[in-house]
């Protein structure tokens, strides 16, 4: 109790290493799921009404990497970016940088795979009218995304709440350097150990409540326009 | 798109369609050309959806030819041939913006687009409309948008898959309508339906099919007041075939 009070307060007063800590968690969740959309809608759209041989394969191989561990996630991107792998001369371990291409490896096969879902169906359904209007499969690709923008509204907050949540790949390969890579999920295991529970609950109060407002906005945004083109 | 050539007449030639074991076309040789209306007639299973398209590149023959004027075949799209279905398929999004994704795909700019939109929504009476979700418009008043959006597009050969099965009399009415400005423009239409009032309103010939296979090819009014088949004759009774 006493320490819950105490991480409302530091979240009341502004504590500026408490922003900091946020701001940074903020700025790599969005920019891995940002580079994961950038990616993933277009390549799940395309796994979706592309038909190749292996194509089974490679749904499954997609699928099953949304159950990748983080650690395993943040172990990969390690051995990519430490000095001594094959892009070590970037020298990117330890930055942010490495934190967004960890979330972004975590976050790239949710939103493919639900794409590829959601854009298998919005084909089955439009496939010969599009092709009828003279759309080839590429050029359809923007329409159905378009089409199924509610649906794949949900497949992007899952991807932000799997990227927000986790700890193990930010700690692998940011290393939880104060003011540098410290990130809210970083700090609250970190905080915990050292028995600061007044900090890492506040964290705790500033993700959740972050999760529940960035979530009721979507789902009430998408409400209002699915209704608005009764889609 | 009207500079393009003529790509009438398009030509059937012993065209055959399988699916599994089962021929659902077999044999099928005609011709359209010229800019009269030719409806496919026959039971259910007779293979006249299935014909559809086959003509329109939607699905590609087993056996046999489908050739247009040039020789070649010829992907369905604008300026060429349209297809209406039976079920209107429309996007998620406003009448309008409907007609424009259409005539973006037909290669318009955005001004040019625009105008076509608003003097197609105008043609058919979809303009108080225009701004409305496409998905939330009556069976009939989507109709109308599909063949409005066909009517956009300018196609020469104009193919209706039963466009009125699921509507009530008036709006099956506007659709009977508004196929008069295609025969306006003089594009050819080829269409199936159940309906055989409907049938002898709207058909210059008539192509009737029966499992599969072309039985008569005959002008409408031939074929209503003589038909040559023993088929042909119990199905314009309204007797079942088997």
């Amino acid at each position: 109790m006493e320490a819950l009070g105490a991480a409302v307060g530091l979240i009341l007063a502004g504590d500026g290493e408490l922003l900091s800590i946020v701001g940074l968690s903020l700025r790599v969740t969005l920019m891995a799921l940002a580079l994961a959309c950038a990616v993933g809608l277009p390549l799940g759209a395309l796994l979706g009404i592309s038909r190749f041989p292996g194509r089974g394969a490679v749904i499954v191989l997609v699928n099953a990497l949304m159950g990748l561990p983080p650690v395993v996630a943040g172990l990969l991107v390690y051995l990519l970016l430490s000095r001594s792998g094959p892009l070590g001369d970037l020298g990117l371990l330890f930055t942010p940088t490495a934190m967004v291409v960890a979330q972004t490896v975590l976050v790239l096969p949710i939103v493919t795979a639900v794409t590829r879902q959601v854009v298998e169906d919005l084909w089955a359904e439009y496939g010969e009218q599009l092709r009828s209007l003279g759309s080839g499969r590429v050029r359809a690709v923007p329409t159905l995304l378009w089409d199924a923008r509610y649906s794949l509204a949900t497949g992007v907050l899952a991807g932000f709440g799997r990227a927000s949540a986790e700890v193990g790949a930010v700690l692998i390969v940011g290393g939880n350097i104060a003011g540098h890579t410290r990130t809210m999920t970083t700090s609250i295991a970190l905080e915990t150990a050292k028995g600061n529970l007044a900090l890492a609950l506040g964290l705790g109060i500033i993700l959740l409540g972050l999760a529940l407002a960035i979530n009721g906005a979507a789902f009430a945004l998408s409400a209002a326009a699915r209704r608005a083109a009764a889609a | 798109m009207r500079a393009t050539p003529s790509l009438l007449p398009l030509a059937l030639d012993r065209v055959g369609f399988r699916v599994g074991g089962d021929w659902l076309v077999r044999d099928m040789s005609f011709s359209v050309a010229g800019t009269g209306r030719t409806l496919l007639l026959g039971p259910n299973g007779a293979g006249k959806s299935v014909t559809l398209r086959l003509c329109h590149g939607l699905l590609s023959p087993t056996e046999g030819t489908v050739r247009w004027a040039a020789g070649q075949p010829c992907p369905p799209g604008p300026g060429r041939h349209a297809m209406v279905f039976q079920k209107p398929v429309l996007l998620r999004r406003s009448a309008r913006e409907n007609l424009l994704h259409a005539l973006s795909l037909a290669g318009l700019h955005a001004q040019a687009a625009g105008e076509r939109a608003d003097m197609a929504l105008e043609r058919f009476q979809l303009a108080p409309l225009a701004h409305r979700p496409a998905r939330v418009l009556s069976g009939g008043e989507q109709q109308r948008l599909a063949i409005a959006r066909a009517w956009a597009v300018q196609p020469q050969l104009l193919f209706l898959d039963e466009p009125t099965s699921h509507l009530d009399p008036a709006s099956t009415r506007a659709i009977e309508l508004a196929l008069d400005l295609f025969r306006a423009e003089g594009t050819a239409v080829l269409m199936t339906t159940h309906d055989l009032a409907q049938a002898r309103r709207l058909a210059d010939r008539v192509l009737f099919l029966h499992r599969g296979r072309l039985l008569e090819d005959r002008p409408a009014a031939a074929f209503f007041t003589d038909p040559h088949t023993r088929e042909a004759a119990a199905y314009l009774r309204g007797e079942l075939l088997d």
